[in-house]
């Protein structure tokens, strides 16, 4: 891994880059997440940990980032909204950057009525834009109530953004909106379409940010149409039909996700993978 | 007009306890509106509860009970209201506990205080606003984001829109796609590239200590 180098300098080298979303575990046991780290450990600039990804309850991202951090691998923390109140977010963004994590993702966060604890009060006290203000105002050593800190911390803060959204007019003007409030890169969501893709680059390639295109690895039909259910996730027909076809559905899914990852070179600054599960198979997506 | 839902009847009969004799208040405002707290929601109850051994001393529909003046009024004319072991209250919360501070006795509540519905016709109720004490609706054609965005989005929309609709719910409108939609008509779509700020919620608190000192 270029743990060494800090993914802000990747970034701006230009190469085509890749980083590996990982979900921590439900539960104390971390072994099986830091294998996950390890199969990739080699080919990602920098590993985004989740926030109660789908509003699923798991191991802080911050104490998973950090420990990944001491195992040398660079670390993109995610934050959402959809939890925490503005005074535990900007102590969660101190505590990033006294752990030594600079790179942060800014999500709102799935609805909790979407997650395994329906019940739960969603937060939402900032939104992204006002989150991503308040992580621009703290590198400039103030908080939001504009109380002055004493010590800065230093971060490089992305966002994200949904291609596949229509109308696509919302998300640019939502990612507009981020670029002004300070987001330097993003990372989408799964991207299956290139045809969206390409459409999306051509509105957006004049912002000054880098875009890493999200790429999601198929492995069974079944998986297919079941994310196809989410909210902001299109998969073509003629993926799934490919899926349904083969007696080898993860080497047709592996094979696919190749495909996608290849065409979107042409556009985006580098491909941001979610594995969910089948980590141990990232690499093969990217052997000639 | 307050929306309100009836609570299931094991849930009513065990916050009555031991208590035998009841009174039951009704409400002829937003509980008469919605069809939970009227005169004949508090006759049927009336009969449920006498199915359920209970002794019903009196029922009064008051105009209305979230007015503390009312129920003072309402004791002195009935007094039999004092004497029942318990008051049940088919009203909002406002109401409940207006009668809470004026009776002497134990109060059962009946209903469920759900939203602030705006009516469009019998049984149809939409809430657009959460009384909120921050209106941002000027800049976004009038159309509550706090109240009708799940998350309650001030800048702009989540990523979690399908075919216009919220993530949420898939029969709810996403209110971000109706105020785009609204604002590029009227070719005023440069309000939504302003920056919102977040709100303020001591707002409401400095509110109230204004309505308490009068």
């Amino acid at each position: 891994m270029e743990g060494s180098t800090r993914f802000s300098d990747v970034l701006e080298s230009g190469k085509f880059i890749t980083t590996v979303e990982l979900r921590p575990p439900k539960g104390t046991d971390m072994s099986e997440f830091f294998r996950k780290a390890d199969y990739v450990r080699d080919l990602a600039s920098a590993l985004n940990v989740t926030d109660g990804c789908r509003a699923r309850m798991h191991v802080s991202p911050l104490a998973a980032a950090c420990l990944l951090r001491q195992k040398g691998f660079e670390m993109i923390y995610q934050i959402t909204c959809r939890d925490k109140n503005r005074i535990a977010l900007q102590s969660d963004l101190l505590g990033a950057s006294v752990l030594g994590i600079e790179n942060i993702l800014v999500l709102g966060g799935d609805h909790p009525l979407l997650g395994d604890h329906p019940d739960a009060k969603p937060v939402y006290d900032l939104d992204t834009i006002q989150l991503l203000n308040a992580v621009v105002s703290l590198s400039r050593g103030k908080d939001l109530s504009g109380k002055e800190l004493k010590g800065l911390p230093h971060f490089f803060v992305g966002a994200v953004v949904n291609p596949n959204c229509e109308p696509l007019e919302l998300q640019l003007l939502m990612m507009e909106k981020k670029v002004r409030a300070g987001a330097k890169f993003f990372q989408t969501q799964p991207i299956f379409d290139i045809k969206t893709y390409r459409k999306f680059h051509r509105r957006t390639k004049n912002l000054d940010v880098k875009v890493i295109a999200g790429v999601l690895l198929l492995r069974s039909a079944k998986q297919a149409a079941t994310l196809n259910t989410i909210p902001g996730i299109r998969i073509p027909e003629r993926y799934i039909k490919r899926l349904q076809r083969t007696s080898e559905p993860l080497d047709t899914g592996i094979a696919i996700t190749r495909e996608i990852i290849d065409s979107l070179r042409e556009f985006a600054d580098g491909v941001h993978i979610m594995a969910v599960g089948r980590e141990e198979v990232i690499p093969q997506l990217f052997q000639n | 007009m307050i929306v309100t839902v009836r609570r299931d009847l094991a849930q009513i009969l065990k916050s009555m306890g031991d208590c035998k004799r009841v009174y039951i208040v009704g409400c002829a405002g937003c509980a008469t509106l919605c069809e939970t707290g009227g005169e004949k929601q508090t006759e049927e109850l009336a009969a449920l509860l006498s199915e359920h051994g209970k002794e019903i001393v009196g029922r009064s529909v008051l105009d209305v009970p979230c007015d503390e003046r009312i129920v003072r009024r309402e004791l002195k004319r009935k007094p039999e209201m004092s004497e029942a072991e318990a008051i049940l209250v088919m009203a909002c919360g406002a109401g409940i506990q207006a009668v809470r501070n004026l009776a002497d006795t134990v109060i059962v509540p009946v209903l469920d205080s759900a939203f602030l519905g705006t009516i469009e016709r019998i049984g149809v109720f939409k809430e657009y606003c959460s009384i909120c004490a921050n209106c941002v609706i000027d800049n976004v054609d009038n159309l509550c984001p706090i109240t009708r965005c799940a998350k309650g989005l001030l800048n702009g929309p989540c990523g979690g829109v399908v075919d216009g609709k919220c993530e949420v719910d898939p029969e709810m409108d996403c209110v971000w796609e109706l105020i785009y939609t609204t604002l590029q008509k009227k070719g005023e779509l440069w309000r939504l590239h302003a920056y919102q700020a977040p709100r303020d919620y001591g707002r409401k608190y400095t509110i109230l200590r204004r309505f308490r000192k009068r």
